[in-house]
């Protein structure tokens, strides 16, 4: 599909098509969030069990969209058995590529790729920035999981 | 217009946006569900109206003041006539037909409805028709209930008796937005007055597309906006009944609405006026009238034939092409229907469907519609939609169906 490929990247429909981490937890000991996208009706739930520190399971369940559906995969696949700070601070990093300006995208790229603190898999969903409609799409699990490991106020 | 030659054509290049490209390919625009595109004769309208007459109405007594008034004011009369309101004092202008629902939430029911009144509402309406009632409900402890649908998309009229027990507003739209639904309003207005009801008709999706008389349908209030009819965004209008108007209490406050004003209080403006505090979109009020000219000149019954025979071919392309694997959701029939066609292609996400569609140049939209009640009721939480209208063709169809192909291609 000519002009699509930045946004339909293979790992991407690969994701989508096999999303990792879907289903349910028990709350408690688990705690779960719900995510909604206004504009489309997109629909995340996420289910995280931690032990001390660190996050022992977590699990996805979407009602939306290719680009939803497989970055909500894509983060709770890089997330599992990650430190409560080290996956905050991937939320930062994630939002921070999807915030970045399109003319922004290509340099963006080689700092990251020069970076120890590499998104890896996730540079996949840098494409996602050209449309900025589907930036919600991307964001909605991340945004999710946020409330879920922030302490509220 | 004459017989049943639909020039489309013609009708395609009065509209300079349809001329233009979107990622390489001609741009084929299928979401005038949303809003319509406008022809020349609108934007040059307003255009004109800023070059030649612009100034404040209602207020200078200088010549081009008198002609921005007599403009406004023809318009008002002109759609007066278009919907066969009993006079022109009925016409309302508002921002939106959201603005002209919620005139008749904050005044009428406001000084009209009590607690344990009841609001009937329908499982099709859009979200302007279902919260300024959900606010006034939960203010006022008035219940709110829903007339049920069918699985084809229809309105469940079996059970209206007790729909309508102490029923004192039906709140109904002519059309549904989400699937193009025709509803029956004027058996519907005909049983809630039966009850003593007052009934508002949400006429968004219909005014552009059919030949609207407020008295046939038996309405109360009718809602409308002009930026789906080829008019500008910016301008709506409310059709009230005269006696019903001149009793409400006034909406905004603010100049024009007043008769005079002293340090102890105010006296209100004669309708319509009450209603309409503060400048009122003067431009995009005198756009709207060239619109209303626009669609006379086509005439609304040739309107509609081109549409349901629009709507019957491209239902009946996307069945032979796709089968099974595309579900349209709604009546079967086109003579059921608008130009609203909502459908979903295996089990691809109408966002993506949408997103693939554009890199072929088609407009559609992909959501909830608004209407997230409605969609609860259906099972889904997304459809993608593709409305037609005048300009369209069954060229448009064509590219439809071969995209809808593409997204399938990619996500299989």
């Amino acid at each position: 599909m000519p002009g699509l490929e930045d946004l339909y990247k293979e790992i991407i429909l690969d994701h989508y098509k096999n999303p990792r981490n879907q289903g349910e937890l028990s709350v408690p000991p688990a705690i779960m969030e719900e995510g909604f996208n206004p504009l489309c009706g997109d629909e995340v739930k996420v289910y995280v069990l931690t032990d001390g520190n660190v996050i022992k399971d977590i699990r996805i369940g979407v009602q939306g969209c290719s680009i939803s559906q497989a970055s909500a995969s894509m983060m709770a696949e890089s997330v599992l058995n990650k430190t409560l700070e080290e996956a905050k601070n991937l939320i930062e990093r994630f939002k921070e590529m999807m915030s970045a300006h399109e003319s922004n995208i290509d340099s963006a790229e080689l700092s990251e790729d020069n970076n120890e603190n590499s998104l890896g898999d996730l540079q996949a969903l840098k494409g996602v920035v050209k449309y900025p409609v589907r930036i919600k799409c991307a964001t909605l699990g991340w945004n999710t999981f946020d409330q879920i490991i922030t302490p509220k106020e | 217009m004459t017989g049943s030659i639909f020039e489309s054509e013609k009708i395609k290049g009065d509209f300079p946006l349809l001329e233009r490209e979107v990622n390489g390919k001609p741009i084929v625009y299928l979401d005038s569900a949303a809003t319509s595109q406008k022809p020349i004769e609108v934007i040059d309208k307003m255009t004109d109206y800023y070059k030649q007459i612009n100034a404040n109405v209602h207020r200078g007594a200088y010549h081009i003041a008198e002609l921005a008034t007599s403009e406004m004011e023809e318009t008002r009369a002109k759609v007066s006539r278009f919907i066969n309101a009993s006079s022109e004092k009925e016409i309302v202008f508002t921002k939106n037909a959201t603005e002209a629902i919620n005139l008749v939430a904050y005044t009428w029911a406001r000084s009209q409805l009590n607690e344990g009144d009841v609001i009937l509402l329908s499982s099709l309406e859009h979200h302007s028709n279902i919260v300024p009632w959900q606010q006034l409900s939960s203010e006022r402890n008035i219940q709110i209930r829903w007339i049920p649908i069918t699985q084809d998309g229809q309105l469940d009229l079996s059970s209206m008796d007790e729909l309508l027990a102490d029923v004192k507003l039906l709140c109904v739209s002519a059309v549904s937005n989400a699937l193009g639904t025709i509803n029956p309003v004027k058996q519907l207005t005909d049983a809630a007055h039966q009850v003593g009801a007052i009934c508002l008709v949400d006429a968004c999706q219909s005014v552009p597309h059919f030949e609207t008389d407020v008295a046939e349908l038996g309405a109360d209030f009718l809602a409308f906006s002009g930026h789906k009819m080829c008019g500008p965004t910016g301008v709506g209008v409310l059709w009230g009944r005269l006696d019903l108007l001149e009793k409400m209490p006034p909406f905004l406050g603010g100049g024009e609405m007043i008769l005079n004003v002293t340090s102890d209080g105010f006296t209100t403006n004669e309708v319509p006026w009450k209603f309409e505090a503060g400048t009122p979109p003067i431009a995009e009020i005198i756009g709207l009238g060239v619109a209303v000219t626009y669609l006379e000149k086509i005439g609304m019954k040739a309107i509609r034939e081109h549409e349901q025979n629009l709507t019957s071919y491209a239902l009946d392309l996307l069945t032979d092409r796709f089968g099974d694997d595309l579900i349209i959701y709604g009546p079967e029939a086109a003579v059921e229907r608008s130009g609203v066609i909502s459908f979903s292609y295996r089990d691809i996400h109408p966002h993506d469907i949408s997103q693939v569609l554009d890199q072929y140049g088609v407009c559609v939209r992909a959501g909830h519609h608004c209407c997230k009640p409605l969609m609860t009721l259906l099972g889904v939480n997304a459809t993608a939609r593709a409305s037609l209208y005048i300009y369209n063709d069954e060229s448009d169809i064509k590219v439809l169906a071969d995209a809808i192909n593409e997204a399938g291609k990619i996500f299989s």
